[in-house]
């Protein structure tokens, strides 16, 4: 009698099982719905501009646009302003950004609980709820009106750099703190003075961690419009010249989108942007899964 | 002096009324403790959780100092120099230290693991010295043949055991006087332990080994003399044999029987 109360009562276990697991898959394959669709639209709509132009040349004119849309062509030119741009200003950015984020990020892990780091910590999190915007406004008053005089890559990397910073900071100090203290304590047991632990021990422990952190903070700048819009302009032309005004490529998106000539290059440029930042993050989660230390 | 506790001639390490508190005028983890350690053996701390046991082991090579708000008082000698008057580099270089989890260094190799304490100090050394200390010292703990062909590997492919002995090879480059190691086989399956214990034996022919453990029996089996503590204070230290046949003390006889602990 018990046999048969026990499987009974596996039975109704498990079509609870198979609902649940049917329900919780259901909602997950919602959540992937937009990621999936996006990217669909995307490439269905833009990969008919991606060519080699597309990837060596400034782009078109208005004029340009119109001539070659009434004679049914493709849109001469492509976003090699912006790409070139991109790279410059992001480059730039993340040189600024990562020795400051990652001192202070070793400093927060050193100092837990003190008075001075919890303040330096609860600003970094101020900083990252910032509105871009705002940022891009207050570097163009610093860096445009006062250092450079004129709209540039500099001032836009700035507040990139600013915008990057909270972000190098908490994963730095999250990439630390997952390193085993027994890690530490062998260093210190072998007379390790403290700077070499840090320089020698944590960080070359925590390399991929803090590479992902990075991967990750550039992949979140590299779409950021607002603050480029006050600082950096745009450019027709591909400029390598850090004081002068230059494009990128969510500049270029937002350009084409105001040109009702073409509309066609919003697309592939956001196809190009997207599949940058998509592969950025493949590439950071790789490193982190590849380098993990248990 | 507490006549439960022997004395020991010519002894490498002499702690001589040693208190340790985590916080000023807090409690007392280790209560005013005066012992001296035999040279070339292996001496045991036993005692139950939180009894300042590892505290104490600790003190030896100052790694208690990691602690912000610890209070040191009384005198540790190492061959007649007071530890807490010398450099932290030089003090660690002649006693090392083994901990209870294996903790080899993820980004190096096996090779650079056992001379981690000279690479990571910036002592440089000369290829051929590079390779003996590494050669000797994996011979020490009996790993050179097991790994003698991937020594350019990383030391967290090794297993569990093997990790803990590279790591007392890691312990043993320095060629120090004394070696503590903090419950080094709890983290092991029982062969691999057989084996450390195996080789703390062999090595006390050369080295002084301070031992704290949870396992009786692995102090029974291995160690020479045994410190018995409780709440903080040194209870009872005599030749291991006499202290398991023959406990002086109430208190090491109830924890011997297994009446607390």
């Amino acid at each position: 009698m018990k046999a048969i109360a026990i499987r009974d009562n596996s039975n109704s276990r498990n079509t609870k099982n198979k609902i649940f697991l049917g329900i919780v898959i259901f909602f997950s394959l919602l959540t992937i719905l937009p990621i999936i669709l996006i990217v669909g639209e995307l490439v269905v709509k833009g990969i008919g501009q991606i060519n080699l132009s597309f990837f060596t040349e400034a782009a078109p004119d208005t004029l340009q646009a119109m001539v070659a849309k009434a004679n049914g062509e493709t849109i001469p030119g492509g976003i090699a302003n912006g790409i070139t741009g991109s790279i410059l200003i992001v480059v730039l950015a993340a040189v600024m950004a990562i020795p400051f984020g990652i001192i202070t990020g070793i400093y927060l892990y050193e100092t837990p609980g003190k008075r001075y780091s919890n303040i330096i910590r609860d600003i970094a999190d101020i900083l990252q709820g910032v509105p871009s915007i705002v940022l891009g406004l207050i570097v163009y008053l610093w860096v445009v009106k006062y250092i450079t005089h004129s709209y540039s890559a500099l001032a836009g990397s700035v507040s990139l750099a600013i915008m990057m910073l909270p972000l190098i900071i908490r994963s730095t100090e999250e990439t630390l703190k997952m390193i085993p203290g027994t890690l530490k304590e062998a260093a210190v047991a072998l007379g390790v003075p403290y700077h070499k632990i840090i320089l020698r021990v944590l960080i070359p422990s925590s390399f991929s961690g803090l590479l992902t952190g990075i991967l990750i903070s550039i992949s979140r700048i590299l779409g950021e419009t607002a603050p480029l819009m006050l600082t950096t302009l745009g450019n027709p032309r591909i400029n390598w010249d850090i004081t002068h005004p230059t494009s990128a490529v969510p500049l270029l998106i937002w350009q084409f989108y105001n040109d009702p000539n073409m509309v066609e290059l919003i697309w592939s440029s956001s196809l190009f942007l997207m599949g940058f930042v998509l592969t950025l993050n493949i590439i950071s989660k790789r490193i982190s899964a590849k380098h993990s230390i248990h | 002096m507490n006549e439960n506790i022997i004395e020991v001639k010519n002894p490498v390490l002499s702690i001589q009324n040693l208190s340790i508190a985590y916080d000023k005028g807090g409690k007392y983890a280790v209560k005013d403790v005066s012992v001296d350690v035999k040279r070339d053996s292996i001496t045991a701390i036993m005692g139950p959780s939180g009894c300042g046991k590892s505290t104490l082991l600790r003190a030896i090579n100052r790694m208690h100092e990691l602690y912000p708000n610890i209070v040191t008082e009384g005198k540790i000698l190492l061959n007649d120099e007071d530890v807490y008057g010398m450099s932290t580099i030089k003090l660690r270089r002649k006693i090392g230290m083994v901990f209870q989890r294996p903790n080899p260094f993820p980004t190096m190799s096996i090779f650079d693991n056992v001379i981690a304490g000279y690479k990571l100090n910036g002592i440089r050394l000369k290829k051929s010295e590079r390779e003996e200390i590494v050669e000797t010292s994996l011979r020490d703990v009996a790993l050179w043949d097991e790994v003698r062909e991937s020594l350019f590997k990383k030391g967290t492919f090794l297993s569990g055991g093997q990790q803990q002995r590279l790591c007392i090879a890691r312990a043993l480059a320095f060629k120090p006087d004394v070696i503590l190691l903090d419950e080094p086989t709890s983290a092991l399956d029982p062969v691999a332990t057989a084996r450390v214990e195996d080789l703390l034996v062999e090595l006390k022919k050369n080295y002084t080994i301070v031992l704290v453990t949870h396992n009786m029996s692995q102090a029974a089996r291995i160690s020479d003399n045994a410190m018995f503590m409780y709440l903080g204070e040194l209870v009872e230290y005599d030749k291991t044999k006499t202290m398991f046949t023959n406990p002086k003390d109430s208190r090491t006889e109830g924890y011997l029987t297994g009446e607390f602990g």
